[in-house]
């Protein structure tokens, strides 16, 4: 079995941007391989190359270099017989109801008119959609609406997955749903699945490997836990101020340097040695008085992030 | 996870080598295409059919009172090029609409990325939208009949005039729609060809001066509105509507090979 995806020095520069000035790397010279039957990510802030880099996997975007085979074959454009895709944006099914939407993109897909009733009945089910079948996506919250788009993705059997964002905006049980369903037909079908994500806690929980990317480059490419066995000698302090920390105590004049500070949160990475040694100093000397909190975390895969030497920070960590 | 699963690798079943891609058929996906599209044009029908029939009948009643009451031809040509103008109200202006707007807002994506002929979704699209032309072209074409009193024998010729100028049309109007840099142009473009029908197929070809003759010999309504006109005329040469309904035929085909054309080259930019 060949690889779902292989990926050699992909190069993409944004159009509009080019046209005025200085032409910016979407994607700069990326190599992936993706194995058949896996749950693949790709993470990293938004304006990383994400979505660009899924608009060419499916056939959207024409790369401006470099090679991309899918099931051992050159990419042509033609991936809609092997590929099922979720775009970002639901915009082509705003006017349908969520059972019209599941229905007919499965009839698109090749379905008889029977096979794609039933499956759309199956999946309204599997997703709990029921008590919004008969609404119209549009006027569905962002959540319900990412939850239909799904669903009509899945209409069809595609024995690869590539899904845009599927869980942003969606509720914990939605949520569950959509990992349930990805799930189901990994282990049952040996789909391929490939998503967009910028949550860091979702890419750890469900991915078998994750990209990470950053300005247009992949910037790392493993399994959750390799990456962060990577850091793992660091951990995370994190503490909150509920008033001005004073500066003359040295501990925190050290805190101070190396501190990501947000607000009244500093985040600090450090061995852990040297972390529980500024928390103990912390607590027994006159700063305890302005602190309102502390936490103290192994590494994230935003730890990672930040590591590789990732420059964005909005990472979302719900 | 997989750390964590020893055995996941083995417990996962070997991923078997897809089977051949599943499409639907050309029909399947017209009729399926017809029915999302549908689901769009049910929230705007009502406006747009008033104002579609509307603006048809208001031309013909303005021009009753200017054109030469004794010249018959006249009278066929004006209902005919009016009933035409509801067509290319919806063909050209709206669906040029419809699609700079489903490209702008990334809808055109969703039919990119599934098994299915550009030109069925053109054809689709085009079908929902001539849902309500259809009820437009009776009212406009029996109003004018009585108006300009002329025999309504033969209305039955709609049929293949609405169907195969209708097509045409909607080719075209997707081909502007598709390939305008922005969905304002597209709209521009849409507006100006409408134009352009309303008043070189609602004026006799007699009466333009030889430029606009041959401009409006390559506009693919005429030969619509030339069928309905010869329709209504009391002894009707089959012959040449025969003809004239050919070429819609052959400009129908071409002009939907051409807006598929035009979608398929909105991918892979």
């Amino acid at each position: 079995m060949p690889p779902a995806y292989e990926v050699r020095g992909l190069v993409r520069t944004h159009r509009a941007a080019a046209r005025g000035g200085e032409p910016v790397l979407a994607n700069d010279q990326i190599d992936l391989d993706i194995a058949a039957g896996d749950v693949f990510g790709l993470l990293g802030p938004n304006g990383a190359g994400k979505t660009t880099l899924v608009r060419q996997l499916v056939g959207l975007l024409r790369p401006a270099a470099g090679t991309i085979r899918l099931l051992g074959q050159p990419l042509d454009g033609q991936v809609s017989g092997l590929v099922g895709y979720l775009p970002q944006q639901e915009a082509a099914l705003a006017d349908l109801t969520v059972s019209l939407a599941v229905e007919t993109t499965g009839r698109l897909r090749g379905l008889s008119a029977g096979a794609a009733r039933a499956a759309r009945d199956e999946l309204i089910d599997e997703l709990g959609l029921g008590p919004l079948s008969r609404r119209v996506l549009g006027t569905l919250s962002g959540g319900e609406r990412r939850l239909a788009a799904f669903a009509a993705t899945l209409a069809g059997y595609r024995p690869i997955l590539v899904l845009d964002e599927p869980t942003t905006g969606l509720d914990p049980q939605a949520r569950r749903a959509v990992w349930a369903a990805i799930e189901r037909r990994r282990s049952g079908a040996g789909v391929t699945v490939v998503l967009v994500t910028h949550n860091v806690l979702e890419a750890e929980a469900v991915l078998d490997r994750v990209a990470v990317l950053d300005a247009g480059r992949v910037i790392a490419c493993d399994t959750p836990g390799r990456l962060k066995a990577q850091v793992s000698d660091e951990v995370r302090l994190d503490l909150v101020w509920r008033g001005v920390p004073p500066e003359s105590d040295p501990v925190v004049a050290a805190l101070a340097a190396r501190a990501a500070v947000n607000g009244r949160r500093w985040s600090v990475r450090m061995p852990v040695a040297e972390a529980r040694a500024a928390l103990g100093a912390l607590t027994s000397g006159p700063a305890f008085a302005v602190l309102d909190d502390f936490t103290l975390a192994t590494p994230t895969l935003e730890d990672v992030y930040l590591a590789l030497g990732g420059r964005a920070r909005d990472l979302e960590r719900v | 996870m997989t750390e964590l699963l020893p055995n996941a690798a083995t417990a996962r079943p070997a991923p078997s080598v897809p089977p051949p891609a599943a499409r639907p058929g050309s029909w399947a996906a017209v009729t399926t295409v017809f029915r999302q599209q549908l689901a769009r044009g049910r929230v705007a029908r009502v406006p747009l059919l008033f104002v579609a029939a509307f603006q048809s009948i208001g031309l013909l009643l303005l021009l009753r009172g200017v054109v030469d009451r004794t010249s018959e031809t006249t009278g066929q040509q004006v209902v005919a090029g009016s009933t035409v103008l509801v067509v290319a109200f919806v063909a050209l202006n709206l669906l040029a609409q419809r699609f700079g707007a489903m490209r702008a807002s990334g809808a055109l994506d969703y039919y990119l990325t599934l098994p299915v002929p550009a030109g069925a979704v053109v054809l689709g699209t085009a079908a929902s939208y001539a849902t309500f032309a259809v009820p437009g072209t009776v009212i406009t074409a029996v109003t004018g009949g009585l108006v300009y009193r002329l025999p309504l024998g033969r209305l039955w010729l709609l049929i293949p005039v609405v169907v195969l100028t209708g097509a045409a049309l909607a080719g075209v109007g997707a081909l502007l729609g598709l390939l305008a840099p922005r969905p304002e142009l597209a709209t521009v473009a849409g507006q100006l060809g409408m134009s352009a029908i309303l008043f070189l197929d609602i004026i006799p070809a007699s009466r333009l001066p030889e430029l606009l003759r041959i401009v409006r010999a390559a506009l693919p309504g005429t030969y619509g509105a030339d069928v309905l006109a010869i329709g209504f005329r009391h002894r009707v040469p089959w012959g040449s509507v025969g003809v004239d309904l050919l070429v819609c035929l052959a400009v129908a085909v071409v002009s939907l090979l051409a807006g598929g054309w035009a979608l398929r080259r909105t991918a892979r930019r």
